[in-house]
């Protein structure tokens, strides 16, 4: 009888379960951005993420479903017709199976993973991509197109269709450089220059934030993308250059401020901005430099 | 004269420690304290209080007082959580503001890993290794009591930041170049760095002192392969303790060398290089969170067989899957940085060892579920936190080898996925773990049962409680979300989500406050437990009355297999019933010390000292420790004998003596 209650219990709390589980997936609307992704890179990497999933997904069912049976069977209650063995504790081949169970579906995981490792490191081989210098201020985003010439301050255009090369440095503390829709992120840290590419697919406003807390106003560290047409975005930066303000030396320490702004375009930029050598030590050391006039990061509140 | 005094609060209490919640947690400390000190005088208690704890090397009074800093750690941590998942609760809706806010989840952090995990499980090694090998105390009894004392004074160093000069608020894991004296400039992050190296001492120390327990103390004919698994687990953590937090300390030390002389060793000037501390501090992360899970598997494999009244399936592959992640556990740490561009060779080698970490962590699992398998199992508190650890971790290990996948870490790395998985595994693992555990052994800490119905209560709310806070946070992830944001803005579609996570957060609470009830109730009304032996267990320590005597066995077992109690009872020959007046001999203990109480206290002083950067304290408190230090060197009166009449007449009084 109690085996009876108890195995209809465990029935409807499956049913519970499956219900919220369909009622959370059916809630995967455009907000799930990672599941949405509008650009090879984050593509390739949800293609993963699913394949993880469903591997996990199998051993979590075996262990689930060997689980509940011995819940279910080996209860202590009188009469309890299941085989009661106290001195059974070891089994040469089951215990191997245990070994070898996870190793399988880890292996079939391991295969993809390496692979996609190394594909994601390198740039499309024929296309020759728009490039990108990030610098992660506190607490803003600074980015610098070396070929256009041009610079902003929490956006970015970027052409559809063409891998767009990001190298990442920061003259603050850590941030990480993060467009959700177009793929995976990646530290900017000062004194070192990391590379990152994405590639949008479908024109569209995608937003991006920083990961990696940076202090009191790191909340605020969202930029947005634009992913034009290739025209269109050629037609952007010729009209920053014909018709926004040059980027002084003195525009940049002011940026170097600890505070907010809103979205901010230069017509050009000082070269001494960005650091010559990667992997050294060649920052001027910016992110020192205003100490005296930063505003007491205490006070800001 | 005025002016000194002015320059004192300034410091100490700056405008960021004179908010309502620190107020709030001001006037609680005072009421607390005030009423501490009334209760202690008005029952002429501090003499007792000095003997019996402060100055006690018994491990299993150290034992309980491990266990009552973890619940009340447990307590401010929770308080922090609740605060953090307020603030998250609707969007732009900030209770309280990002500076307070970033303080609180780095002290949620810190202290639920180093002030609540830690001392827990030290609670229960020293509650219960002892007793399960058969020894009378562990290896180093007044290590073992400096080890107490230093964890407990890194903890108060680091909650007093809270209400006096301000607390850090770099996360836990304090990357420069935010916790450099430019970004952090308060005497937060000093705070953080010194009371976790202070605290880090006192583990470390344990670490060595359970080791050679462990390898030296063991009752004869307790082989390796006859050890209580939950042994294993402390041998194996022990290990890991001892070669992870050097890393961690280096790292730390370093840091505040930083901070206070200017050095560079992880700033940008002069050749230093933040992501070095980045290297070292996982060197020491990753095994610390193989140091916080091992014991709850050791608990585990106590658990599950004494309830299935069965032995435990696959003793040698349990041993197997211990000793491969103890070593695997250093073999990972890169994968908290795939990020940071080691590049494709080094990112694959590390997601793969990761990924091979977790075959013994399955093997367990199963090992587990067939020792429940033809079995007859009891549904306990203790059991049901079993029950509900194996789905809830199988969940967060699979979530963790998705984060090993290394292009999917790219979309999941800091973001809410990785705070889901976390609190998977440390809440689902940990957590459950420590909980059954102490549900299980508390009778023999204390002599009585906790309340079960109760124990349910609070169970039920916790389980539920736990998915969910933290399922949705999974989908969160999904959706974006990055992790420590004090506040998020309207139109990301996080705010349902969120909104759910809070409430769960809530029934977690009502889950602590159950078990706070269940303790209290119980220590009143809650059944003795007179035989030693409540839950017809399979292990030395059940041979014992509950709670031991001090002297732990008035006379070694010899022990000739695994479980041996359980063999014991088979065959009717307990101890209790076989031991002779001529038996019990009069034994040497190591007597009282307030050396280590002392020892804390100067580096308190010092440590608060050099958070301030006020010398003259610090020195004070510098040379406290040396002096400590040679008082103990050169202290040879350091132990007692317990006549043997004193043991006939406290073995007779339990029955166990033979007329
Ligand atoms: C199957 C086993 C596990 C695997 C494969 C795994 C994998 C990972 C990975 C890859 C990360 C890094 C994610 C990122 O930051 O991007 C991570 C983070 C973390 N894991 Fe696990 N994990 C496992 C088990 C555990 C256990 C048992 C614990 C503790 C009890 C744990 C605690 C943590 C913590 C605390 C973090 C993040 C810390 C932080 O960034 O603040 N993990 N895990
Ligand atoms: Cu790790």
């Amino acid at each position: 009888m109690q085996r009876v209650r108890s195995s209809r219990r465990a029935l409807r709390m499956l049913a519970l379960a499956a219900l919220g589980i369909g009622l959370l997936v059916s809630g995967c609307g455009p907000q799930y951005v990672l599941l949405h992704p509008k650009g090879p890179v984050g593509l390739s990497e949800l293609h993963l993420m699913e394949f993880a999933a469903i591997a996990m997904a199998v051993i979590i069912l075996v262990v689930f479903v060997l689980f509940g049976i011995a819940v279910v069977r080996f209860r202590d209650y009188p009469g309890n017709p299941n085989p009661y063995t106290p001195h059974w504790h070891s089994h040469k081949w089951l215990e191997t199976l245990w070994f070898i169970i996870p190793a399988v579906i880890l292996a079939v995981i391991a295969v993809p993973t390496v692979n996609v490792t190394y594909a994601l490191a390198k740039l499309p081989p024929t296309k020759d991509p728009v490039v990108i210098n990030v610098t992660s201020l506190n607490w803003k985003w600074l980015f610098e197109y070396p070929n256009q010439k041009v610079a902003t301050v929490n956006y970015l255009y970027i052409p559809v269709g063409k891998p767009v090369l990001f190298h990442l440095t920061a003259d603050s503390p850590m941030n990480t450089f993060w467009v959700p829709s177009l793929g995976g992120m990646e530290y900017t840290m000062p004194g070192r220059v990391l590379p990152l590419w994405l590639e949008a697919s479908k024109p569209g406003v995608y937003w991006g934030h920083s990961g990696q807390f940076s202090g009191i106003d790191f909340e605020k560290m969202f930029f947005h993308v634009h992913a034009v047409t290739e025209s269109k975005f050629t037609a952007w930066t010729h009209r920053l250059r014909s018709s926004a303000p040059p980027m002084t030396l003195a525009a940049y320490h002011q940026l170097l401020r600890f505070n907010t702004v809103g979205s901010e375009s230069y017509s050009s930029f000082p070269a001494s901005t960005w650091p010559s050598v990667s992997h050294g030590f060649t920052l001027s050391g910016g992110m020192y430099l205003l100490k005296s006039n930063n505003p007491n990061p205490t006070a800001q509140h | 004269m005025p002016a000194f005094l002015l320059y004192l609060v300034h410091t100490l209490f700056p405008p960021d420690t004179r908010q309502p919640t620190e107020l709030g947690a001001d006037f609680m400390i005072l009421v607390t304290g005030i009423g501490i000190v009334f209760i202690l005088t008005r029952y002429q208690k501090w003499r007792w209080l000095w003997r019996e704890w402060l100055t006690t090397v018994d491990h299993k009074r150290i034992a309980i007082m491990y266990l009552i800093a973890a619940i009340a750690m447990l307590f401010r941590g929770g308080v922090d959580a609740l605060m953090l998942r307020t603030n998250l609760a609707l969007p732009n809706v900030r209770p309280i503001g990002a500076l307070e806010y970033n303080e609180v989840f780095t002290t949620h952090g810190t202290i639920m890993i180093f002030f609540m995990a830690m001392p827990f499980i030290f609670a229960l090694f020293n509650a219960v290794i002892p007793l399960q090998i058969g020894s009378r105390d562990v290896a180093f009894p007044r290590l073992n009591a400096m080890s107490y004392w230093l964890f407990a004074f890194g903890a108060i160093l680091f909650n007093i930041s809270f209400v006096i000069g301000g607390s850090p608020n770099a996360g836990w894991t304090g990357y420069p170049p935010l916790t450099e004296v430019a970004f952090n400039p308060g005497p937060g992050e000093s705070y953080y760095f010194l009371s976790l190296l202070i605290a880090g001492i006192g583990t470390t120390i344990t670490g060595i002192n359970f080791l050679v327990t462990i390898i030296r103390m063991r009752a004869p004919g307790m082989t390796l392969m006859r050890m209580p698994m939950f042994v294993w687990s402390v041998l194996t953590t022990s290990a890991l303790i001892i070669f992870a937090f050097p890393p961690l300390t280096v790292a730390l030390a370093l840091s505040l060398l930083d901070r206070t002389f200017g050095s560079s060793f992880f700033t940008l000037g002069h050749g230093g290089m933040p992501m070095m501390y980045v290297n070292l501090f996982w060197l020491f992360g990753h095994p610390e969170v193989y140091i916080v899970i091992l014991p709850a598997f050791g608990i585990f494999s106590e658990v599950v067989p004494t309830f299935s009244k069965k032995r435990l399936f696959g003793y040698t592959t349990m041993v197997i899957s211990l000793v491969s992640i103890m070593f695997l556990a250093y073999g990972t740490w890169v994968h908290h940085f795939f990020t940071m561009g080691a590049g494709p060779t080094v990112n694959a080698f590390f997601g793969l060892s990761t990924m091979l970490i977790a075959i013994p962590t399955g093997v367990k699992i199963f090992n587990w579920i067939f020792t429940m398998w033809g079995g007859r199992i009891r549904i306990t508190v203790a059991m049901l936190y079993q029950m509900a650890f194996i789905p809830t971790f199988v969940v967060g290990g699979a979530t963790g080898i998705m984060l090993s996948v290394v292009p999917a870490d790219y979309q999941l790395h800091n973001s809410y996925w990785v705070v889901a998985h976390f609190h998977n595994v440390l809440i689902g693992g940990t957590v459950f773990g420590l909980l059954s555990g102490l549900y299980y052994w508390w009778p023999k800490m204390f002599g009585f049962i906790l309340n079960e119905r109760q124990g349910k209560v609070a169970f039920w709310l916790f389980v539920i409680g736990f998915w969910v806070t933290f399922l949705p946070q999974y989908l969160l992830g999904l959706e974006g979300m990055t992790r420590r944001m004090y506040t998020y803005p309207f139109g990301f579609g996080w705010h349902e989500l969120n909104l759910i996570s809070t409430l769960g957060a809530f029934i977690m609470g009502a889950g602590f406050l159950a078990l706070v009830y269940n303790i209290v109730w119980s220590l009143r009304y809650g059944e003795r437990d007179l035989t030693g032996d409540p839950w017809n267990g399979r292990t030395l320590e059940w041979s014992l009355p509950s709670p031991a005597p001090e002297y732990n066995f008035a006379r070694i077992p010899v022990v000739h297999g695994v479980d041996e109690f359980w063999a014991m009872k088979e065959s009717g020959d307990t101890l209790a019933n076989h031991l002779r007046p001529q038996d019990v001999k009069t034994l040497e203990l190591p007597k009282n010390t307030g050396m280590p109480f002392m020892l804390g206290l100067s580096f308190f002083v010092g440590g608060f000292g050099m958070t301030f950067l006020w010398w003259p304290i610090a020195i004070f408190g510098g040379l406290g420790v040396v002096a400590c230090l040679l008082y103990a060197a050169f202290d040879y009166n350091d132990k007692k004998h317990l006549p043997a009449d004193v043991i006939r007449h406290t073995e007779r009084s339990w029955g166990r003596l033979q007329a």
